[in-house]
């Protein structure tokens, strides 16, 4: 463990964590937002939007996400010139986000999608019945039931973020697993125990989240 | 409750007029889109036919794509099946009545699921070769790293599945005087591995996908070969992407539509028993196969 005593070591690991929780913080807005947005479009009367949730979500649940954030990088920022900040870190910092976001996306609609199907079809037909339109019937009384039924997945897929998170290393961002390799390249007398503190940190939040997502789940579940 | 014709009415003769509107509203606005995207591609000269052209060639594909995807396959290949024993072992070490079989089987999983695959990667690429003192071969530091992963993932998968086999199947193997081993070998395991066999097919998407990871530690697959070598070569990294996403897309889509096409089948084969239960009507997926 003497690796951690030095105090540069500790700060390459801070921040290394740092970006993975900023990450994973923006990530999951972004993913959510889009992802909600994208189930009601794949729900919706209007055939375009469906067409459209559907494209998204078998375009970008088959691709892998490494592909998406080398192409946010190489392709959005290097030959399209799309720029999010003039800072550099930053600039890969947003770009991750959005290729976190545009993946994610895909797996939060399609949970959602699961969820809606889990709520019974009295539901909807009552809500129709008392002459609610297919927004209000969706934002009131689908999806707050659809919601709830969907925390223990919603959990696994902001899991899978926060884990995720380390693959925009490649684009250069100092995360975790960049910080990592920094650490042991460094240090090549302490690999396993600067593997244990890094895969430990992760397995020592997220486990916990996993069975926290599970409790919240049963709580929260409609008991039908 | 299936999601059409449900949340909304029958369009009568206001909605169709209703509907229509939108449509041509959303239609032109993704027109415009899809415009705007094509006129930023333009503005770049990314519909430049030299950046196209190499795909047409066929040294393109033989030099850079058809490896790429090679190894991208191969890899999936071999640790499909590595991380299938993996998962068989530790979800039956899990229900081990042993407390130091079951112990350790849980904590391995739960570690192993808990971990980044990159994070997994690294250290089998990077660290490893510090203890060993001999390099490490690409290829297996992604097989490796993508069994230990997707095998816990299949662990729980396999537990869960071991799980719901009906408890009087074992009770009558008990009963006719096998044992524990013997009921797990011949009765649990076979049932959970065809409940599970969807499970399955969609984690080998799942595996298909992180085998990209290999490309940070310099595994020549898909993503090395089939877009960064290439577009060195021809300076088209976009459309190099947009190539190889497109060969992602369809090698993983006709695995979907495999898993589909297993489960109706195993669907129609696997008659239960009449009153063999209740069976959870609507349940929503476990999410677990996100991957990256």
């Amino acid at each position: 463990m003497d690796v951690f005593s030095d105090p540069t070591n500790i700060d390459v690991y801070v921040t290394g964590f740092l970006w993975i929780l900023k990450l994973t913080a923006a990530g999951t807005v972004g993913a959510l937002v889009l992802g909600v947005l994208l189930a009601a479009m794949r729900v919706s009367p209007v055939p375009v939007l469906r067409l459209v949730g559907t494209t998204w979500v078998n375009t970008f649940r088959n691709t892998p996400l490494t592909l998406i954030v080398f192409f946010c990088y190489f392709g959005l920022f290097s030959t399209l010139g799309v720029t999010l900040s003039d800072d550099i870190d930053t600039n890969n910092y947003w770009l991750g986000v959005v290729g976190l976001s545009v993946y994610t996306a895909a797996f939060v609609c399609e949970a959602i999608r699961s969820g809606i199907n889990t709520v019974p079809a009295g539901q909807a037909e009552a809500a129709r019945a008392i002459g609610m339109s297919f927004f209000q019937t969706l934002t009131m009384i689908i999806l707050p039931q659809a919601g709830r039924a969907v925390i223990a997945p919603l959990g696994s897929i902001f899991i899978a973020l926060a884990k995720n998170a380390t693959i925009v290393g490649t684009i250069g961002l100092m995360e975790s697993s960049n910080a990592m390799k920094e650490l042991i390249n460094a240090n090549g007398d302490a690999v396993i125990p600067i593997f244990l503190v890094f895969a430990g940190t992760f397995a020592l939040v997220l486990i916990p989240t996993g069975y926290g997502f599970g409790w919240l789940a049963n709580r929260l579940a409609v008991k039908r | 409750m299936s999601a059409d014709a449900v949340l909304y009415d029958h369009p009568g003769p206001r909605a169709k007029i209703r509907n229509t509107i939108l449509t041509v509203v959303f239609g032109l606005g993704l027109l415009a889109l899809v415009y705007w995207i094509y006129r930023k591609f333009d503005e770049k000269g990314q519909w430049a036919a030299a950046l196209w052209k190499p795909f047409t060639e066929s040294s393109t594909w033989t030099d850079y794509i058809l490896p790429g995807l090679w190894a991208t396959l191969s890899a999936a290949a071999v640790a499909m099946v590595l991380s299938l024993i993996f998962g068989i072992v530790f979800s039956v070490g899990r229900l081990s009545e042993h407390w130091w079989l079951s112990v350790p089987s849980g904590i391995i999983v739960e570690f192993f699921r808990a971990v980044p695959l990159l994070l997994l990667m690294f250290f089998i690429f990077y660290g490893v070769p510090f203890i060993t003192e001999a390099p490490m071969d690409p290829f297996w530091a992604v097989v490796i790293g993508l069994t230990l992963y997707n095998g816990s993932v299949l662990a729980e998968a396999f537990r869960a599945g071991i799980k719901s086999v009906p408890r009087g199947q074992s009770e009558a193997a008990y009963a006719i005087g096998m044992r524990k081993s013997l009921v797990m070998r011949e009765i649990l395991v076979p049932q959970a591995a065809r409940a599970m066999l969807p499970v399955i097919v969609s984690q080998l998407v799942v595996l298909v996908k992180d085998t990209a990871l290999g490309y940070i530690i310099g595994y020549s697959e898909l993503l090395q070969d089939g877009v960064n070598t290439l577009a060195a070569n021809f300076g088209n990294i976009v459309a190099a992407a947009i190539v190889a996403a497109i060969i992602y897309i369809a090698v993983n889509a006709s695995l979907t539509a495999f898993a589909g096409w297993l489960e109706r089948r195993t669907r129609r084969q696997g008659k239960a028993p009449k009153n063999s239960g209740p069976r959870p009507a609507a349940t929503v997926e476990t999410g677990e196969a996100v991957g990256a």
